[in-house]
């Protein structure tokens, strides 16, 4: 498989990875640690169910084609995902050796390790003739569309995955943080999902392709379109120069080049991408970078560990505080006012409320803002013109099979679960391809 | 402090701990240097007319990640002049009259020639003899080593010559490969050997080159078989020493060797009813180094069980090997799982019903391919923390995971125990049948 020739920049220096690849003699000592448990609880654990032991001993042997191919049987997305899971809460997370000297086995990097042999030796996957059957569509070139695509062209279904960026892979290519993983690598992965006979287009459906023509187009349609836009944080000075959303900040650095940072930042909120963006912002050298999130540590729902990486990187943390208003000087951002909160006592759902406490203002001097709120759903118009159920602002679906109460429409990935990881959009993906396989042959056959 | 010191058929050392006949013994620099580290003997590597060696010589089999489980070789005698090793003998005597150097021979199977090659090496100093009949390639071509350890009557013939003219005591050194080892043990006794030792090396071919398609080691493309040694060999070598140590026609001092690495082996060998152990490939590949947790360890181990001296545990671990139709049919023990420290590998359950007895069981799935199915089908998400129930915590293995052994069908094979990674988490426990003792040879009128 040939590399594409990429528009991206190389920040490999200003980013370090994470979890650094194994060498050939790590990962066999590594390998040889795993006791190959039956009915494996870290196989159990792994979203796409990769046979972990099977691919584990496979490295043990020297049979590290069969491994690669063990872990993309599963799950076509391996590379990434060994890169991006967070795989304390994942495969690691549920392994016995937790309980036996308190090491888990590095699930992940020995994926990363086989993977890395993979697309290092250039051998690909066979491609599969197509079958004469209706053709499917995919909407959105994430992560989902691109395990489902995998899954259905493996079995022999023609796919078209419809992307509206320049770059195909969602946010593994656009979103991701850099030490984690890299826009190349997410299209190493795109590049091999096309190798198998996968066709790409570029278009935005609903605008420059419409719902019409796709389903003219094609006999089942899979949606995996992500979130979209970043929910607005609603206070004054939202729109000033030097305030930039944490999805478009990440997308900017990792595929602008001489793309700058502020001096100052402020970043506002307690979930993963704020951390990401605020981690990334100290590397690409900010001297100073503060968190705000309205509530405590203890309610951030970001993973523990993501919250510590970030007090490594040097990123300070602030609880108890809500943005009232950006302030601006000379046309800029120049500060932002908070409010210090009270938490109240645990509601239904077992959250706890923040409520601004009067009185309490106070400022912080900035050059640069980063809202990290969440993310806002765009699926209303299926909603609308489609008759696809929602359910809490995502699109509803059957979990086994990822069907939506309109039975040419299946979905997946965020925008079904809304959001988590990049191994469950792959799950989601492969779950709804097994049934949208099943039905159709149950249309060809009947 | 237990006493270390042996009498080995007259040969005395400083401990029981003697190098066997191979590279660490090759001359008379490196065993000074090993009686320095506390060795308490040394056999010379075999002395003979001198051979010319190949390149490569070694091959080791590896397993799961751990270098040289076993050691192959197909290194011959010594390659240096049977004057040089005699003038070495001397001098090493002479600086450490207290330690043991006992000489390795191998010569032409011709009466003068052995009558020739006793008296020089007893003229240079030597505490004792060993009679190599046991080198398994390159000699035995020649008419040498095992060609003579594999016939008994040549065996006994050997011994013979040599004891007409030696004056210290000859150890008669066995080859493992032969069926029934006993026979080559009991022609030394006729011979008149004042001892024995065992195990020499095995017949093997330890791996094939999968780039190559040639064995290992690798002499120009071509392999030849070679003898192997090390840890892999110490279960067969235990048992022949068992073989020799319980047979009343033999009757002679062994000294024990094959796959001996430390203290704990080296005390297995003595329980057996070696008088002194023999090493050669852990001080290969580790130096002679490790001779100081051999002592430090077997004394330890003495003063905790309250052995004084050697002789005090040698053989008592005889008594306890029988033949299997003197076993008790009546007696009955069952695994018995500790939920506390069951880690839930469930390596016990499959290993119980592809290669057992079908007794260990997981709630809910009569079989294990549904529990993998069930797994596999299971829709497992990323848990949030905070949104999901966290997940169960470090530490606490779920208990779906934690087997159940079916007493009434176990048949106490120790399959579990054997495989379960956690010590003393699985136990074998006696269970009461209520049924006197009855061994097969009872059943069916024999003796008892
Ligand atoms: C900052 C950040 C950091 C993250 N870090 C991690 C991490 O470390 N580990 C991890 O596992 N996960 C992480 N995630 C989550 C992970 O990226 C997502 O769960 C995953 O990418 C979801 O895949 P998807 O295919 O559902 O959606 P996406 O990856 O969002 O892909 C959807 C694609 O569809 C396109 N699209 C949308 N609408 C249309 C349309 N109408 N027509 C055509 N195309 C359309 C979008 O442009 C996008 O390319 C992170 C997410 C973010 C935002
Ligand atoms: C490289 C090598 C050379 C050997 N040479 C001799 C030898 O010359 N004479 C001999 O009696 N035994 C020789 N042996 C056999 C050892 O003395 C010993 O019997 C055997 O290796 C088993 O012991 P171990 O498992 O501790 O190595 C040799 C073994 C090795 C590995
Ligand atoms: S995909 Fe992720 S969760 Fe699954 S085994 Fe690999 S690293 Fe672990
Ligand atoms: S749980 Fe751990 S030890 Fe068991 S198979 Fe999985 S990785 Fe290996
Ligand atoms: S082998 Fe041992 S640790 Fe593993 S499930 Fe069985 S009893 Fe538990």
């Amino acid at each position: 498989m040939s590399q594409p020739a990429l528009p991206v920049p190389d920040n490999r220096e200003r980013f370090p990875e994470l979890h650094p690849a194994l060498d050939a003699n790590a990962a066999l000592a590594e390998a040889n640690r795993c006791l190959f448990c039956f009915d494996a609880p870290c196989t159990a654990a792994c979203p796409t169910h990769i046979d972990v032991p099977r691919f584990i001993k496979k490295i043990s042997s020297g049979n590290l084609r069969g491994s690669a191919l063990t872990i993309l049987d599963a799950n076509i997305l391996g590379l990434s995902c060994s890169r991006v899971c967070p795989v304390d809460v994942l495969c690691e997370g549920a392994c016995v050796m937790l309980r036996y000297n308190q090491k888990p086995i590095e699930i992940g990097r020995l994926q990363r390790h086989a993977m890395d042999y993979f697309y290092a030796s250039g051998t690909g996957l066979p491609a599969r003739p197509p079958r004469s059957t209706k053709p499917v569509a995919c909407v959105g070139g994430g992560p989902a569309s691109l395990a489902c695509a995998a899954e259905l062209r493996r079995r022999g279904y023609t796919v078209t995955i419809f992307d509206n960026r320049p770059l195909p892979g969602g946010l593994n290519t656009y979103g991701i943080a850099e030490y984690k993983l890299r826009p190349s690598d997410s299209l190493r992965e795109v590049e091999l999902v096309r190798s198998l006979g996968v066709e790409f287009r570029q278009a935005e459906v609903g605008a420059t392709v419409s719902l019409d023509q796709l389903e003219k187009e094609f006999d089942l349609i899979f949606l995996g379109a992500g979130l979209g836009a970043m929910e607005r944080l609603g206070i004054p000075g939202e729109q000033l120069p030097g305030v930039i959303g944490a999805l478009h900040f990440i997308e900017r650095y990792k595929t602008f080049p001489g793309f700058q940072v502020g001096r100052r930042v402020v970043v506002i909120g307690g979930g993963n991408t704020a951390i990401d963006a605020a981690n990334a912002a100290r590397r690409l050298g900010a001297e100073e970078v503060h968190l705000f999130y309205r509530r405590t540590e203890k309610e951030m729902p970001a993973f523990p560990f993501e919250y510590h990486n970030s007090k490594v990187e040097g990123v300070r943390f602030h609880w108890l505080a809500q943005p009232l208003e950006i302030v601006a000087r000379d046309g800029r951002a120049a500060s932002v006012k908070f409010a210090e909160t009270r938490l109240e006592e645990p509601d239904a759902t077992g959250r706890r409320r923040a409520t601004p406490v009067p009185g309490s203002d106070f400022e912080v001097a900035c050059d640069m803002v980063i809202p990290a709120l969440g993310q806002s759903r765009f699926i209303a118009v299926l909603h609308e013109s489609r008759g696809i159920e929602l359910e809490g602002g995502s699109i509803a679906v059957d979990r086994p099979t990822g069907r939506t109460a309109n039975p040419r429409y299946y979905a997946g990935g965020d925008c079904v679960n809304g959001g988590r990881e990049v191994v469950d959009a792959v799950a989601d993906g492969k779950r709804a391809a097994l049934a949208m396989a099943r039905q159709l042959e149950g249309s060809t056959n009947g | 402090m237990a006493d270390l010191t042996t009498n080995f058929a007259g040969i005395r050392s400083p401990n029981p701990f003697w190098l066997a006949s191979g590279p660490p013994t090759n001359c008379g620099e490196q065993i000074m240097r090993a009686f320095d580290k506390g060795w308490g003997g040394a056999v010379w590597k075999t002395i003979g007319d001198p051979i010319v060696n190949v390149s490569s010589r070694y091959s080791s089999l590896d397993w799961n990640g751990q270098r040289m489980m076993g050691l192959n070789n197909i290194e011959l005698i010594t390659d240096r002049p049977i004057a040089v090793n005699l003038r070495e003998i001397t001098e090493v005597k002479k600086r450490y009259p207290a330690h043991a150097v006992v000489a390795s021979l191998m010569v032409e199977s011709k009466r003068e020639t052995w009558h020739d090659i006793v008296k020089r090496t007893e003229d240079a100093g030597a505490d004792g003899l060993e009679l190599n009949f046991g080198c398994p390639h390159g000699m035995s071509e020649r008419g040498m080593g095992s060609a003579v350890g594999q016939v008994p009557e040549y065996a006994c013939m050997i011994t013979e010559w040599v004891k007409e003219v030696a004056r210290t005591p000859v150890i008669v050194k066995l080859t493992p490969n032969i069926t029934d080892i006993r026979a080559v043990a009991r022609a030394a006794r006729r011979g008149g050997a004042d001892a024995l030792s065992a195990i020499n090396t095995i017949n093997s071919i330890t791996g094939i080159d999968l780039d190559t398609l040639t064995p290992r080691p690798n002499v120009g493309g071509r392999s030849a078989h070679g003898g192997y040694c090390g840890p892999a060999v110490k279960p067969i070598a235990l048992h022949l020493v068992q073989q020799i140590a319980s047979d009343p026609e033999v009757g002679l001092p062994i000294s024990g060797i094959g796959g001996i690495s430390g203290w704990r082996e080296a005390a297995e060998f003595i329980l057996l009813g070696c008088g002194t152990v023999q090493v050669c490939t852990a001080a290969m590949r580790y130096g002679y180094r490790i001779v100081e947790d051999m002592i430090d360890g077997l004394s330890n181990w003495m003063d905790e069980k309250g052995f004084r001296t050697i002789d005090d545990l040698r053989g008592m671990s005889l008594p306890k090997i029988t033949e299997w139709k003197n076993l008790d049919l009546n007696f009955k023990i069952v695994a018995r799982i500790n939920r506390d420290t069951c880690i839930g590998c469930d390596l016990c359950y499959i290993a119980c019903w592809d290669g057992a007895h079908q007794c260990i069981h997981l709630d809910g799935h009569a079989l294990p391919a549904g529990l993998e199915a069930a797994s596999r089908a299971r829709i497992s998400p990323t848990p949030i923390a905070k949104l999901d129930v966290a997940a169960l915590p470090h530490g606490i293995t779920p208990p779906v995971r934690i087997p159940r052994v079916d007493e009434e069908e176990c048949v106490g094979c120790n399959l579990c125990w054997l495989v379960c990674p956690v010590e003393n988490c699985i136990t074998m426990e006696q269970v009461d049948t209520g049924k006197p003792r009855e061994s097969w040879a009872m059943r069916t009128g024999g003796p008892a």
